[in-house]
């Protein structure tokens, strides 16, 4: 019943959609109907754009790209969170540092990354960890504020040295607001990845270079269908953190 | 053996900048394994001298010794049982009571036998599994009590460990503590509002003022235990430190209306 009820808005949204183009008041040319998006998505399965690359390759390349950043981001920001937050005078250091690097979208690193990397899986990777680390470290650092310190005292007094300070305490401790950086992480990364394979990925393959193909050759179809990948996968990954949240942290 | 020896502490409020003496020329001496209650007026300073002793805060002036060593930096072998209690969320109780032992690497199977004989002293066996969210406060204290005698320190600081329990489960817990404490003579420092409890736990009873908080009075508890609670000799004891109370105005209502 209750997912019957979340698919009615969907359901209706593709008829009166379907019905638009069905009766030419959107051109077909424009805005394909979502039956030929549908029989666009077959095409992308069973041939693949170009042909020969199927979606499930395109799928597997993005998801190598955005696993790599996130990996890199969490290594990266989960430690110096902890570290910025224990040392409060390293984080008061580094704060306008970080501060002014943060507002920089991800996207305009895309020139020098290039630059950096050249085009390929690596500048890709890049341009996706820069877009995830920032709300990993941040809110590793509030996790960590937020613990109280009688926690901190309880565990130095019961012999707690610095590294299991870390790992039985502010890093349990912190791990709800964690999850939270990294879905947000997860979730820019992803919007990341496709622009960055607009530009940044020039031959092999990925969802981004996919649709820029399909562009390429004037299907609009194909380009919708493409799209409706990308957001889909992103629901399904945002649904398995929350499904792995809701393990982690039984006890909130 | 502990010495508290002229021990005086402000604190100095960040908003106003104004230094609040809390503390005011602190001495008493507590033998091993003796038993020593502290009570005092809400707000007074019995946490912050708790505190001290652990080496969380440090004083303005004086010093602490603990079996003749200076106390400068936090203490890693006494027990700690602060006011709120301090189990960790995410664990389960029975994780909790054995963290102290994790802590110390002690193998998991001693420590998981360790901790489950714990977790059967204060009577939370069923519960090993439960959430510190899955429990009530009273729960909370027994939990937060097994965790911190799980490591057998060597002296235990309690800050009102039993407040908010039922009648019976304090009284048993009560007792429980004198046993493991005539068992192990571990010297304890309990900080309670209660002057009931006070007088049935203590060898000594420390009377503390309003803030700047001195000693009033340190009163012995010569009595051979166990202890009878509803004995006249105890009553007496009882109704001595109240009336004491009771002359100085400078007692907070809260702290009398409790007894
Ligand atoms: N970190 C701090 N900074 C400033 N003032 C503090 C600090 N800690 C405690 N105080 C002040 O010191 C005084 C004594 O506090 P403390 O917690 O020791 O009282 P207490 O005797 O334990 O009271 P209660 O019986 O209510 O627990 C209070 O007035 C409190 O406001
Ligand atoms: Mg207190």
């Amino acid at each position: 019943m209750k997912i019957l009820l979340r698919l009615l808005p969907v359901i209706v949204f593709m008829a009166l959609w379907q019905l638009m183009v069905a009766t030419e008041i959107i051109p077909e040319n424009r805005l394909p109907s979502p039956i030929n998006i549908i029989l666009g998505i077959k095409e992308l399965f069973v041939t693949g754009m170009p042909p020969g690359s199927t979606l499930l390759t395109h799928i597997a390349e993005s998801m190598k790209r955005v696993l790599a950043g996130l990996a890199l981001a969490i290594v990266a920001g989960l430690p110096l969170g902890i570290f910025m937050s224990y040392w409060r005078k390293l984080g008061d250091m580094l704060h306008p540092l970080v501060e002014m690097l943060r507002p920089i979208p991800p996207l305009a690193w895309v020139p020098i990354s290039i630059l950096w990397f050249g085009i390929g899986d690596r500048s890709a990777s890049f341009i996706i960890f820069l877009g995830a680390f920032f709300p990993i470290l941040l809110n590793t650092i509030n996790g960590v504020l937020s613990i109280k310190p009688r926690f901190i005292e309880a565990a130095i007094i019961l012999g707690a040295k610095r590294g299991n300070l870390f790992f039985k305490v502010l890093l349990p401790g912190a791990m709800p607001s964690i999850i939270t950086g990294i879905r947000i992480g997860v979730g820019i990364a992803w919007m990341t990845l496709v622009a960055a394979e607009f530009t940044g990925v020039k031959s092999g393959y990925g969802l981004g270079y996919m649709i820029m193909t399909a562009r390429d050759i004037q299907r609009a179809d194909l380009i919708l269908a493409g799209m409706a990948v990308i957001g889909f996968i992103g629901y399904c990954i945002d649904l398995i953190i929350r499904k792995i949240e809701q393990k982690l942290l039984r006890w909130v | 053996m502990l010495i508290i020896d002229n021990l005086s502490k402000s604190f100095i409020h960040t908003s106003t900048n104004e230094s609040m003496q809390i503390l005011k020329d602190i001495n008493f001496t507590a033998e091993e394994g003796q038993f020593v209650c502290i009570v005092g007026p809400s707000g007074c300073g019995k946490t912050t001298l708790l505190r001290m002793i652990a080496g969380l805060e440090r004083q303005d002036s004086g010093h602490i010794y603990l079996n003749d060593k200076e106390i400068l930096s936090p203490v890693t072998d006494i027990g700690f049982i602060f006011q709120e209690t301090t189990l960790l969320p995410w664990r389960t109780v029975l994780r909790n009571v054995e963290f102290g032992l994790e802590i110390g690497n002690v193998p998991k199977k001693q420590r998981r036998q360790r901790a489950l004989e714990f977790v059967e002293l204060v009577e939370l066996k069923g519960f090993e599994d439960y959430y510190p969210k899955q429990i009530s406060g009273g729960m909370k204290r027994k939990a937060a009590l097994a965790m911190s005698l799980v490591v057998d320190p060597k002296i235990l600081l309690m800050d009102e460990p039993f407040v908010a329990l039922d009648c019976q489960s304090r009284s048993q817990l009560q007792e429980a503590l004198l046993n493991i404490w005539a068992k192990t003579k571990k010297t304890v420092i309990f900080v309670t509002h209660n002057v009931e409890e006070a007088v049935f736990l203590a060898d000594e009873i420390i009377c503390l003022s309003t803030r700047p908080a001195e000693i009033y009075r340190i009163m012995k508890v010569d009595m051979p235990r166990p202890r009878d609670r509803t004995s006249p000799e105890l009553n007496k004891i009882r109704k001595e430190i109240l009336n004491f109370i009771k002359t100085r105005s400078h007692w907070s209502m809260p702290l009398i209306r409790m007894m």
